[in-house]
């Protein structure tokens, strides 16, 4: 029970100085000081982003060529030379994961949105790909080498491709199911309403609602994949040479040529930044360069996309 | 019926009826018609096609374990637990110990995750308390700027770009890092370094110089990882504090930092408990920046210039090159960074799942 209120003269008579904000005042003053630490702290925290950028923009354009875009990696202290096979391999690894990672991620997401949501099954989905989101990236690489590596005996691109499958799939399944949950209902009820089986529904109304963001998720997942050296430097290894030396600018004509150890642009900058000779450092920071670019036209492209499409 | 099973269109429309009695349709009705024979058909492997997908996910989760498992298993039968213990890592002399890379791993993502949750939760309460918003209103104030619509939007704006930048963080691939590492932050914390040995040596943290590669830089950059993890996380669980608790502290006087260290971060801690712990996961798992800056010694010292070595920098420097028993001792490592790591990760989830639900009562 509330105790009735005594409005003695006392209480009434409020000393209007001490409601005034002035620094003077110990509990003011503490507040003022940790919004200035907070402030200063998140302009330190981006220090080494812009630190980052500014020393690959300056490091790396001074190497920065057409000729390094296409030759092949120099010997030490050799002139010249480039990355262009690992350009290429970065692609073409990070395209077989995307072919294995896709189908994989969007059927399992359509399965636990659309299909038996409410399953044991779909919880333990969503589990399974929290569990790999968490896996550290070495040890997709780890993994794919048992399973690939030993195998068939060999480094190669398909082996690299599986280790950064495993590491995009996550990614993939959890924005596409997302994406999914995010179609109207009254547009499945309509599908429904005309007739359609789910497959019908899921394929012709679900899918094409939902493509633009599950493209989103999709490049999110190709931007990081594209960057992720740890799981390659096992798996696809690194090469000097062309995957195919009868078509050397394009991609690999040869399917023999995903069986064997592919240069990559992450695993070239790491394998260069610990090199004493200078020729290969300033590569290496060219490689940097290129392949943050890279990541970032796929980051932008992907986050574009679900900005569209949500207007 | 479940949804996954199948049946006749009669059973998934509920089209209601007798089995075998037609259902009533308008003859001109030539759009919505019951599915043909081979729409069922596909739709019924398409459903299979599914499910069978889904139950691959759950097992992928498993063989990624039984498949390192195996490849280990040879290694845990010659070496036991005493792998565990051991200091030496010598493939020549077929010995191998983790020890040093156990005590490197926590040692590492403890320092980095320190420094990384002291500026993550800086931006994520600058980020979810308006400080930079009500700032900017408080400039065109000043200013007398504030009565044009086009400059409304500005605050907002500034926010969300501070917050894309933020995130842009986690967009860098961790290699490029580790080679801005090698040539800023080393040659950067060098000199500072050297005089802290010199001068306060005989405490262990600085009782060793930097010679390059070494604990501390590893940490420092581990720690600009694993930041917009927390940031994240941590400013999703701020924003996500019931406004009625906002409105009640400012009611009662408080002003903006007694509200937030007293009832905000309070309410938000289980979701920024849940923020540290994933971000504690991920600096675990962490390859490229420690195996570029850690120095890959095998070295137990309490100093934060001592070359060091993780699990994940051990995997990285030694399986290129490595033979059939090292490659088994590897594993052997591979599967105790896949238990750490998948342990705290499982307890960085549940907690986050218990702070969702911790909310739901106060709203």
């Amino acid at each position: 029970m509330a105790a009735p209120i005594q409005r003695s003269p006392e209480t009434t008579q409020i000393d209007l100085e001490s409601l005034e904000r002035s620094l003077r005042r110990p509990r003011t003053l503490f507040s003022y000081t940790m919004s200035m630490l907070t402030g200063g702290a998140t302009l330190a925290a981006l220090f080494p982003l812009f630190s980052v950028l500014y020393m690959l923009v300056l490091r790396g354009s001074a190497t920065l060529s057409l000729g390094a875009l296409r030759e092949l990696p120099p010997a030490a202290m050799a002139a010249g030379g480039g990355f262009g096979n690992a350009i290429i391999g970065t692609f073409v690894v990070v395209a077989l994961a995307t072919l294995i990672s896709v189908p994989f991620g969007v059927l399992a997401a359509i399965y636990i949105t659309e299909f038996g949501p409410e399953t044991r099954i779909a919880s333990g989905v969503r589990f399974a790909a929290k569990v790999l989101t968490g896996l550290p990236s070495i040890l997709a690489g780890v993994f794919a080498f048992a399973v690939v590596v030993v195998t068939t005996g060999e480094f190669s691109a398909l082996a690299g491709g599986v280790a950064l499958a495993l590491l995009m799939l996550p990614t993939v399944l959890l924005t596409a199911e997302e994406a999914i949950k995010r179609v109207p209902a009254k547009m499945r009820e309509a599908a429904i309403g005309m007739g359609a089986t789910p497959t019908q529904v899921v394929t012709q109304v679900i899918l094409p609602t939902g493509a633009p963001a599950m493209l989103t998720g999709v490049m999110l997942a190709v931007a990081r994949a594209a960057g992720e050296t740890a799981p390659l430097l096992f798996t696809a290894l690194f090469s000097n040479y062309w995957m195919s030396r009868t078509v050397p600018e394009f991609l690999p004509k040869n399917p023999n040529d995903l069986m064997k150890p592919t240069a990559s642009l992450a695993v070239l900058i790491y394998n260069f930044s610990g090199s004493p000779f200078e020729n290969q450092i300033a590569l290496a920071w060219t490689a940097a360069l290129v392949l943050v670019v890279i990541v970032l036209v796929f980051n932008v492209l992907g986050q574009s996309l679900t900005s569209r499409s949500s207007d | 019926m479940t949804p996954g099973e199948g049946g006749t269109a009669r059973d998934i429309f509920h089209l209601g009826g007798q089995p075998g009695e037609p259902v009533a349709m308008p003859a001109e009705a030539e759009i919505s018609r019951p599915p043909s024979g081979f729409e069922l058909a596909a739709d019924r492997i398409f459903r299979r096609c599914t499910l069978t997908v889904a139950w691959l996910t759950v097992l992928l989760v498993f063989w990624v374990i039984v498949s390192i498992g195996r490849q280990a298993m040879p290694s845990i039968r010659s070496y036991g637990l005493s792998f565990l213990a051991g200091t030496a890592w010598d493939p020549n002399r077929a010995q191998f110990g983790i020890l040093p890379a156990i005590v490197g791993t926590l040692y590492s993502s403890i320092l980095g995750l320190a420094i990384g949750t002291a500026f993550g939760l800086a931006i994520a309460i600058f980020l979810s308390e308006g400080f930079l918003s009500s700032g900017i209103d408080k400039l065109l104030g000043y200013m007398r700027l504030s009565e044009y619509s086009w400059l409304r939007s500005l605050p907002g704006r500034v926010e969300n770009l501070l917050r894309i930048t933020v995130e842009l963080l986690a967009a860098i691939p961790s290699v490029v890092y580790g080679l801005w590492g090698i040539f800023v932050v080393i040659p950067f914390i060098r000199p500072p370094a050297a005089w802290l040995n010199s001068h306060l040596g005989w405490i262990p943290f600085f009782g060793t110089n930097l010679s390059g590669p070494g604990l501390l830089p590893a940490s420092i950059v581990l720690a600009i990882m694993v930041l917009p993890t927390i940031s994240a996380i941590s400013r999703d669980a701020l924003v996500a504090v019931p406004p009625k608790l906002r409105e009640a502290a400012f009611g009662i006087g408080a002003t903006r930092w007694e509200a937030i260290l007293g009832i905000f971060v309070p309410t938000a801690a289980t979701g920024i408990f849940g923020a540290i712990i994933l971000g504690f996961g991920r600096a675990l798992g962490e390859t490229m920046a420690l195996a570029m800056l850690a120095g890959n010694a095998n070295v137990i010292s309490w100093s934060l210039f001592s070359p060091a070595n993780t699990l994940a920098a051990l995997l990285a420097n030694h399986f290129p090159e490595a033979d059939k028993i090292e490659v088994g001792a590897l594993m052997y490592a591979s599967l105790v960074l896949l238990l750490i790591t998948l342990m705290v990760n499982i307890v960085g989830t549940v907690i986050l799942q218990r702070a969702d639900a911790g909310l739901k009562g106060l709203r």
